[in-house]
């Protein structure tokens, strides 16, 4: 066993064991992230933020919610909204936060899409960050459900059918998740035990995943620059921060994502208070209903591009069905994303202001996938269809191009 | 700058998206109505008659007691909710306050033909009748007289939950009003007002979140605009008991709204100061950098 002298502090006394001072250096104060970045390399800490408003307003609203088809919506609308001390602020909070933890998700994935910090090495940094983004999904979706309110019935019910067109097995697989032939109690605390316990320890799982993807490639920079990080490193310790190209976690870099922070703080509780509407949809405040199916039945906003992909394929072709159409193209819609770092093939890694056809192919990208979350919320009828098809097809095409289109960008540069 | 110009980007994708999905969304799916109209215009109401509370006295004592208590003035209801809801498949309303929550023309209006003032003549196609007859064949001075008479005895002041109770009850239950003693059901059984309605009209706890102010308004004034062919009557309320009776969902419904916008700017200045010590730290920490 190792010698242990008597210390003279707590921390000393920690250090001798736990080794802090090293565990420190090595995750804090020595760990090199870029200086050329801007706001949004803030986006991580806003994130895990985020999920820990979700943990924590979570928790005391677990204390109060039901999962039970009889007792979930009162539990939650009256119980927590009405009676608990503060139990409206943190369902506010819990429900606001899904909703902008996309907002900020989706940004963190486009700022990667866009200066290419995907390849060359970090190809798991994306994967283990596009794994995060279904298993959020997953929450966000099994979530929905709890208040049993209309849209959580009708959407699970929508939502749990498509599994119906995996070929053979669709119609058990239905019914396996959700144990029963219909949408029902059993379905509801299953989907509890996702939201509250599977899901969130995934998550967990995966986000020390991502982290630890860094690790090696490191964090890319605002212009893609290769950067030595043990040389600029050395810069830096000896003194010389001016010209070193690097700095650390902490405090450094923390400093910056805490002041980003203080201002998506006020506007997240500017929500939280004032502007909620857009997360905690008014329909979903009326009881299910089995026998009443809404009027427009529309999934949060964050999941209503690949919903209208689903929806885009309206009609059938030949022997095949509208629907397997619609649930093929939504599958290759959710799997895309994951497969970005192979459909790019230029090997350099580039800012896409610096890369002609991708730039385009990326805003192309970026009109596209607006078009579509608006269009998914929009009633499928008349011209909305065809806007809705045109959209959908376009997002396929726009993925089969990026092989050809980053391919044209290295042959121009001459590589 | 640079930050500012893809923060501008950031900021203007986020707001074109919801705009798209918020605004420009539900006015492509819940489109745009007439507002709501409190003189009732299109009802054969009073056409300007006054009439006379003493007369209008008589007749209602004479023609309506029947099957309507007026509890304050004496005649009590003769049977309780479940009786006189099998014997006419809604509970009758007590008369004691509806002059006041009821427009006088509507209510004129509707004492000569309810089905058509409560726009609700859709139901009764098939040989069905509404459950109050008609006094078409009354003078129209007389129905002014009773108009009158309803206006005379009604109560100068309700509490929200009053004009509710009087106006909604008797289909509609609220029953966040009172979880655990549950008087805020509906009056009338639901076995009966479904029955009666063809669907079990919905309890109403949460109606001030589901639905806009604007748009209960809309409904109420007017159910048929909203959904046509609902066998929701128009009941011909003032805007003063419309009012009252948001008031008292919102109450009910949505019962922590103040402390809600009391708390909000508070959060939202701790936060602020926050963010400005943060930058302060920023810009300090980055002070040797560059």
């Amino acid at each position: 066993m190792a010698k242990f002298e008597k210390a003279n502090s707590v921390g000393e006394w920690l250090d001798q064991r736990l080794n802090t001072t090293l565990l420190n250096k090595v995750m804090m104060t020595e760990y090199w992230i870029p200086k050329n970045i801007n706001f949004l390399w803030a986006m991580g800490v806003l994130l895990a933020t985020t999920f820990v408003i979700l943990i924590v307003s979570g928790i005391f609203l677990m204390m109060y919610y039901k999962p039970d088809v009889n007792l979930a919506f009162d539990s939650v609308n009256y119980t927590i909204m009405q009676e608990v001390a503060f139990g409206w602020l943190f369902r506010h909070m819990h429900g606001v936060a899904a909703s902008v933890v996309f907002l900020v998700i989706y940004i963190h994935m486009f700022t990667g899409i866009y200066y290419g910090s995907y390849k060359q090495g970090r190809e798991m940094i994306w994967i283990s960050g596009m794994l995060l983004f279904m298993t959020f999904s997953a929450a966000g979706f099994s979530g929905y459900m709890l208040p049993w309110g209309q849209m959580s019935y009708w959407a699970a019910m929508v939502i749990t059918n498509l599994f119906g067109g995996v070929p053979v097995i669709g119609d058990a697989l239905v019914v396996w998740i959700r144990g029963d032939f219909n949408v029902a109690d059993a379905t509801l605390t299953r989907f509890f035990m996702l939201h509250v316990f599977l899901l969130p320890v995934v998550i967990m799982g995966l986000i020390g995943l991502h982290f630890y993807t860094l690790r090696i490639p490191h964090v890319n920079n605002q212009d893609s620059e290769d950067i030595d990080f043990d040389a600029e490193a050395e810069k830096y310790l000896s003194g010389n921060t001016k010209d070193a190209k690097v700095i650390p976690f902490w405090p450094v870099f923390i400093s910056k994502d805490l002041a980003v922070l203080g201002i998506f703080l006020i506007f997240y509780f500017y929500l939280v208070f004032f502007h909620y509407e857009f997360a905690i949809d008014p329909v979903n405040f009326d009881p299910a209903d089995s026998m009443v199916t809404p009027a427009h039945i529309y999934p949060e906003w964050y999941f209503l591009w690949s919903y209208e992909v689903l929806r885009g394929f309206f009609f059938d072709v030949g022997p095949i069905k509208a629907f397997d159409i619609g649930l093929a193209a939504f599958g290759f819609a959710n799997a895309i994303f994951l497969l970005i770092p192979f459909l790019d093939r230029d090997p350099a890694i580039l800012p896409a202001h610096r890369r002609p056809m991708f730039f385009i192919w990326f805003w192309i990208l970026m009109i596209d996938l607006i078009v579509l979350t608006i269009w998914g919320k929009l009633p499928p009828t008349g011209t909305n269809a065809y806007i809705g098809f045109a959209a959908a097809l376009a997002f396929i095409v726009i993925f089969l191009a990026l092989p050809i289109v980053s391919k044209l960008d290295a042959k121009k540069r001459g590589v | 700058m640079r930050e500012l110009k893809i923060f501008a980007v950031v900021v203007a994708l986020s707001l074109i998206t919801y705009w798209g999905v918020e605004p420009f969304a539900h006015s492509q799916m819940h489109p745009a109505v007439p507002a709501a109209d409190y003189t009732f215009k299109d009802v054969d109401g009073l056409n300007g008659l006054k009439g006379d509370a003493q007369a209008g006295a008589t007749l209602v004592q004479s023609n309506c007691t029947a099957c309507h208590s007026i509890e304050s003035q004496g005649f009590p209801q003769l049977m309780d909710n479940a009786s006189s809801a099998a014997a006419y498949g809604v509970v009758p309303p007590d008369l004691g306050s509806s002059g006041k929550i009821y427009q006088a023309d509507y209510l004129a209006a509707f004492i000569k033909d309810p089905a058509s003032a409560a726009k609700v003549l859709h139901k009764y196609e098939d040989g069905e009748v509404h459950p109050m007859p008609g006094y078409a064949w009354m003078e129209p001075q007389e129905i002014a007289d009773m108009v009158a008479y309803l206006q005379d005895i009604a109560p100068k002041e309700m509490t929200n939950k009053e004009v509710f109770a009087d106006a909604c009850q008797r289909c509609h239950g609220i029953k966040y009003g009172d979880m655990l003693g549950g008087s805020m059901a509906s009056f009338t059984p639901a076995e009966n007002i479904n029955a009666y309605m063809g669907t079990t009209p919905p309890d109403l706890s949460q109606y001030i979140r589901s639905r806009s102010v604007n748009f209960l308004h809309e409904f109420i004034n007017d159910p048929q605009k909203h959904l046509e062919g609902t066998s929701m009557p128009r009941v011909g309320l003032t805007l003063e008991s419309e009012t009252q009776i948001v008031a008292y969902m919102e109450e009910i419904g949505d019962s922590k709204k103040s402390e809600r916008s009391e708390l909000g700017p508070k959060f939202l200045i701790y936060l602020v100061i926050f963010a400005i010590f943060a930058w302060l730290w920023k810009a300090k920490q980055w002070r040797d950098m560059h």
